[in-house]
């Protein structure tokens, strides 16, 4: 708990620069991200994220320092070149895209490893730090490293504003922007290039094996917030942020823990949440609007159950049993039970001694399923041609369904019939 | 029967376009009228969609040119605009119906240029040309296909072109919107554009459009209406598969040989 006063009161300058730099290392790759998943092109950003290793340990080779400025260009050099290497495959083999990422992936991060394992058995000193680069630490972004990658990741953010029109239409429809003359060559090899960057300054945090759930996670979970690509963008911002947050506060507080791994399972869990409880598309909320159709298809079997039993015997004062509502139509007993206490609730049906009776507003909805029903029977045999028995269990579907316009157009089309197929009146 | 005209606003000469080596146009050679609504018909496969997309330099092809008002296409981009088949895209994307039809306003505007007034207004001009104003903000994917085919076609209406290219503007809507659209391409022909649809219906083909393009992998006809469509013709593009010539480009892609040998400059 301490500690974790100590982490938020921002006291210490250390751990302000590490939560800022890790809230922008990770924001900025959530925005990226958000163009690459729209794109349908989210595996790629896994693979330049494991294609980024061999140039870090290249570039630290061949210049023996850690200068940041020196790693980045490595890094994004092999990024990069993983990336023509897919393009290449894909274009001039019969491998397929997915094959090819495949393939890419895992030989630029074996040739990395490799390299890896070599520098730390080389003896030189000066290389403890670099397998920072697996796993991410954000703790150890400090001085100019947190500078250069800050910049950079204020750059990115900065580009996707400027280019943000250009960026929709080509994740859209890239071959509209082609006729309407924009540039889309240079325009994928923008959004290529802000992708290998936001890996790059990404991996600090994260690590290269987790980078791409930095990209896609925050992504993915936005778009179940909303239909609107500005707040998808802003949303995936800052779930990105918070996870960044969490990062650095991991990162600070248990020194020897992998921070990477702990930034992805945060962002996952925000994404399970969202694809759970999102309004709209999220599964809770899909999960209550089956109940509630249910439950209103149940109200309207039962109100028309008591309408029917009402007509048949031209009388709609005294009150049915249940036990003679259960011989019409097999409800099971106890649903039956709670949809009329539903409905006396909301006065369709009132409860007498002998049993249960509709109320006025009662009988005007279960006359309208009536209705309904045998309109669409009939408008099944007259249109669609079908025989007269076949007709009764599709419209036991569509009579909850049918809207008061399409109603009245049915209404209109059967020329206001009398009688359905199976010379039942139908009730007006 | 292969008419041409004079100062054509649409010039194809001897296109040939193939997919994986396999060409799927052979030679098509063609001029079109200005100011007319123009049928390109033919069979399942019969290269339609890919002769439009080759006139839009959206495919590469293997020999030929194409010319637009009488200049290369990139010197003409603005005067041009293109509907593409609605299932080309996907529909579960973050935007509006509002939102789509600007984008027809992104060629004038200019890179990294926002939307400004003026570019909204003629958005939600188009909007109510196709009758769709009230469904501005809705998202496009609750749109039905119908919806979704008259935003695209808002989308070029905004870019306010001379020539517009439709691929199959009438696939899977429903009546009142195939009614709509050649209503409003009817419009576009009296105000002197040209309008390039992709078509499949022989039937209605007779009356919506003015010049017919008869395609089955080769450009069978190309001319007015009354002179295209006859029984023999027709019987040309539809009857009878060129079992030849598929095989020849099966062959060349099969062998990987280029369809054209390459020039000596």
């Amino acid at each position: 708990m301490n500690e974790f006063l100590e982490f938020f009161s921002f006291a210490d300058a250390n751990v302000r620069f590490v939560t800022i730099g890790s809230i922008l290392l990770a924001s900025s790759s959530a925005v990226v991200g958000c163009f690459s998943l729209l794109r349908k092109r989210a595996l790629v950003g896994d693979a330049v994220a494991h294609a980024v290793l061999p140039g870090v340990c290249l570039a630290f080779i061949l210049s023996g320092t850690k200068n940041p400025f020196i790693l980045l260009l490595g890094a994004f050099i092999t990024g990069w070149f993983s990336l023509v290497v897919i393009d290449f495959i894909t274009a001039r083999t019969r491998i397929k895209e997915d094959t090819a990422i495949g393939l890419v992936l895992s030989v630029f991060f074996g040739i990395g490893i490799l390299l890896l394992t070599s520098i730390q058995h080389s003896g030189n000193a000066a290389q403890s730090g670099l397998d920072k680069f697996l796993f991410g630490k954000a703790a150890s972004l400090v001085g100019e490293d947190l500078i250069v990658f800050s910049v950079v990741a204020v750059l990115l953010l900065v580009a996707t504003i400027v280019f943000y029109k250009e960026l929709m239409l080509l994740c859209f429809d890239q071959a509209y922007a082609r006729t309407i003359g924009f540039p889309v060559r240079a325009l994928e090899l923008l959004l290529t290039t802000l992708t290998v960057f936001a890996v790059v300054v990404g991996i600090q945090a994260v690590g290269v094996v987790l980078m791409a759930a930095m990209l896609i996670t925050p992504a993915a979970a936005a778009r179940f917030w909303t239909e609107k690509l500005p707040v998808m963008l802003l949303i995936a911002a800052v779930m990105g942020a918070f996870s960044g947050l969490a990062g650095a506060f991991v990162s600070y507080t248990a020194p020897s823990m992998p921070t990477g791994p702990w930034i992805v399972l945060i962002i996952s869990l925000i994404a399970i949440l969202s694809f759970a409880f999102a309004p709209g598309r999220g599964w809770v909320s899909r999960i209550i609007r089956q109940r509630r159709n249910r439950s209103r298809i149940l109200d309207e079997n039962i109100l028309k159950l008591l309408y029917q039993v009402g007509e048949l015997k031209e009388n709609f004062t005294d009150a049915q049993s249940i036990t003679e509502l259960m011989q019409r139509r097999h409800l099971p007993q106890n649903s039956i039970l709670k949809g009329l206490k539903k409905l006396q609730c909301e006065g369709f049906v009132s409860k007498q001694q002998n049993g249960w009776l509709l109320t006025e507003e009662g009988r005007i909805r279960g006359r309208r399923v009536v209705r309904l029903h045998r309109l669409w029977e009939l408008y099944l045999t007259q249109y669609l041609e079908l025989p007269s028995d076949h007709v009764h269990e599709d419209a036991e579907t569509i009579e909850h369904i049918i809207t008061p316009e399409l109603e009245e157009k049915l209404m209109e089309e059967l020329n206001y019939p009398a009688l359905d197929p199976h010379q039942s009146k139908i009730p007006l | 029967m292969i008419i041409h005209v004079e100062n054509p606003v649409v010039e194809v000469h001897d296109l040939t376009v193939s997919y994986d080596r396999k060409p799927v146009l052979w030679g098509v050679d063609l001029t079109l009228p200005a100011g007319a609504l123009v049928g390109v018909i033919g069979p399942n496969g019969a290269g339609k969609s890919t002769l439009v997309k080759a006139i839009m330099d959206l495919l590469p092809t293997s020999s030929g040119y194409v010319r637009i008002f009488d200049k290369e296409i990139k010197e003409v981009r603005k005067k041009i605009s293109y509907v593409p088949q609605r299932e080309s895209v996907d529909w579960d994307f973050p935007a509006s119906a509002f939102d789509v039809v600007l984008m027809g306003r992104y060629g004038s505007m200019g890179l990294f240029k926002r939307p400004g007034k003026a570019d909204k207004e003629a958005a939600m001009l188009a909007l109510e040309k196709v009758g769709m104003q009230s469904f501005a903000n809705r998202q496009i994917s609750q749109l039905s296909g119908g919806q979704q085919q008259r935003v695209f076609l808002a989308r070029a209406l905004a870019q306010n072109a001379d020539i517009y290219f439709m691929d199959e503007p009438f696939a899977g809507v429903d009546i009142a919107t195939e009614m709509a659209i050649i209503e409003l391409l009817r419009i576009m022909r009296e105000q002197g554009k040209t309008v390039v649809v992709v078509h499949h219906d022989l039937q209605s083909a007779v009356e919506y459009f003015d010049w017919i393009v008869l395609l089955n992998m080769r450009l069978v006809a190309s001319g007015p209406t009354n002179q295209v469509l006859t029984q023999e013709l027709l019987e040309k593009t539809y009857g009878g598969k060129l079992t030849v010539l598929t095989k020849v480009g099966d062959l060349l892609r099969k062998q990987e040989i280029p369809s054209r040998e390459k020039q000596v400059k």
